[in-house]
């Protein structure tokens, strides 16, 4: 029978294992190297071709592009929406010949660039002149801003169409046959079981769709409307400044990445009955 | 030696000629629209829209595989344990992400220009440079995808389970090797339908291109449009042009898809 007579003295903790220097590393520092270099860069060279004549002609100016862009963007993505609800109700519906007709208008629009069919609005439709004045709304369609209106509102309800469809095909059959069994009519069952869960699938898709119509609303500027993109290439053609492209494209970065954050935060603050 | 590349590339450009599925002999400009605006030569605009139309595929197809790799190195980079480069690529893709596709486009034309003018006036070159359309589509093209692809790839790399990579540490695979041979087939098949978006938001893009004088199939629609005064029916056209990329490539994907799918098992 043998124990321990004595104690072992304690020994010092091990050294601490030397982080190897890995590649990974080194690529690293380097990228974050090159970016701060980049930022340096730019910041000499705004810094060296500054004036405040520049910034006081020009600041208002982007101001109120910035307003345009956002008006266009919020009025669009409302009709849309509106436009959107009989469009998801004919991808989803039995009959054949509506369901064709919201597949078709859905896949036109999905399918070719913004800013081709913003092009078939706007100097197409130039083309049928004579009858827009006979009917009254020629006045409306050689205006760039609202042509610009009308196509984004009618691309919009493409997407927001198919998001909502999505949605509401993404709750599972059970809830249906749930609300079936506890004898709710259709039309409450929809309402009150279906639809909200199928918001806050939608709830994101629809936030996507709202940062891709503020990035692709940047295109109205090659038809002469003055959004921030618009007053952007007017200064950059008066002062031949590349800083102005700087300058929007720090304003669209704000706009864009703060709707990420406030639609992060409304997402969390939505589903908070889902965590666990 | 000179001789015979002469003559394979005649006899190449001979045989895209007999299929060139609008132009050439079989063509449907050269069957159906043979006396009227569309018609191909000096007469119609057919040969011009159809040369835009090769811009504008030739560009996407350019595109495609510099974003794919750099997306893909970049969602390597994004799930490393190093910190500073998953913050370097953050901020590559935060930047990227965020800003319109025309501005990124006009960004990297105009800076280019810019920056091209310095490095060769410190050579002392002095005078004009001028960046080729085409490569400023592409490298601004490339870049927009590359982000968006490493957000599909990332997602991709977290639904391949560790055990996967364990596996091929149990085999006694090199790292490569393990990437090459048991990841990468598995991250190609969940890929897949997120890259199919990525291409036709990359085919939608390339008409920003026109914009700075690249003769894609909206720049020629454009001129024919404002040449002939016939702006519905040109630009109707291009947009069915834009339908018929998109047609395809969704056919190619769907058998691509059905392709990867092949080894497993039917459900």
């Amino acid at each position: 029978m043998s124990h321990a007579e004595t104690m072992l003295p304690a020994l010092p903790p091990p050294p601490e294992a030397l982080r190897r220097y890995t590649l990974s590393r080194l690529i690293g520092r380097v990228a974050l190297g090159i970016w701060l270099a980049a930022s340096v860069g730019i910041f000499l060279f705004v810094v060296e071709s500054w004036s405040p004549e520049k910034f006081a002609k020009y600041g208002p100016s982007f101001i109120s592009g910035l307003g345009v862009t956002l008006t266009l963007v919020s009025i669009s993505i409302v009709l849309g929406g509106i436009l959107s609800l009989p469009l998801a109700y004919g991808r989803m519906t039995k009959n054949k010949v509506i369901s064709w007709i919201a597949y078709a208008y859905v896949y036109f629009f999905r399918g070719t660039p913004l800013i081709t069919q913003l092009f078939l609005v706007y100097y197409g439709l130039g083309s049928f002149r004579p009858y827009l004045e006979a009917v009254g709304l020629w006045s409306l369609f050689k205006d760039a801003w609202f042509c610009a209106l009308l196509t984004f509102t009618l691309n919009t309800a493409a997407y927001q169409a198919e998001i909502l469809r999505g949605a509401i095909q993404s709750v599972p059959r059970g809830q249906h046959e749930g609300a079936a069994a506890l004898g709710l009519p259709k039309r409450v069952a929809f309402f009150k079981i279906i639809l909200p869960q199928a918001m806050i699938v939608a709830l994101r898709p629809y936030g996507n769709e709202i940062i891709l119509m503020i990035k692709g609303s940047a295109i109205v500027a090659i038809v002469t409307v003055f959004d921030l993109m618009g007053e952007t290439r007017r200064a950059f053609s008066r002062t031949y400044d590349f800083q102005m492209y700087l300058w929007a494209a720090v304003l669209y970065l704000i706009m864009v990445e703060m709707l990420r954050n406030l639609w992060a935060w409304i997402e969390t603050r939505l589903t908070r009955h889902l965590k666990r | 030696m000179q001789a015979a590349f002469a003559a394979l590339s005649s006899v190449v450009s001979w045989f895209a000629g007999m299929i060139d599925p609008m132009c050439g002999p079989i063509g449907i400009f050269r069957l159906f629209a043979a006396d009227t605006l569309l018609s191909c030569g000096d007469t119609g605009w057919g040969d011009e829209i159809a040369y835009g139309f090769m811009i504008t595929a030739s560009l996407a197809i350019c595109t495609l595989p510099i974003g794919l790799f750099l997306g893909f190195f970049i969602a390597l980079a994004k799930q490393s344990e190093e910190k500073s480069l998953r913050l370097a690529t953050n901020i590559y893709t935060t930047i990227f992400r965020g800003l319109p596709e025309l501005l990124t486009l006009f960004i990297v034309y105009y800076g280019l220009q810019i920056v091209a003018q310095r490095v060769m006036a410190a050579v002392g070159y002095e005078g004009p440079v001028e960046i080729n359309a085409f490569i400023a589509g592409m490298i601004a093209l490339g870049v927009v995808f590359s982000a968006y692809c490493s957000e599909v790839l990332l997602s991709a790399f977290k639904a391949i389970p560790r055990g996967q990579y364990e596996a091929g540490d149990a085999l006694g695979f090199h790292r490569g090797k393990t990437m090459r041979l048991i990841i990468l087939p598995q991250l190609v098949r969940i890929a897949l339908p997120g890259l199919g978006n990525l291409w036709m938001a990359l085919l939608k893009d390339t008409a920003l291109v026109s914009v700075i004088g690249l003769p894609d199939i909206l720049r020629q629609t454009g001129v024919a449009a404002r040449v002939t005064k016939n702006a519905f029916e040109f630009f109707s056209i291009a947009c069915l042009l834009f339908l018929i990329l998109a047609m395809a490539s969704s056919l190619v994907f769907s058998a691509l898809e059905r392709w990867t799918k092949r080894s497993e098992v039917a459900r």
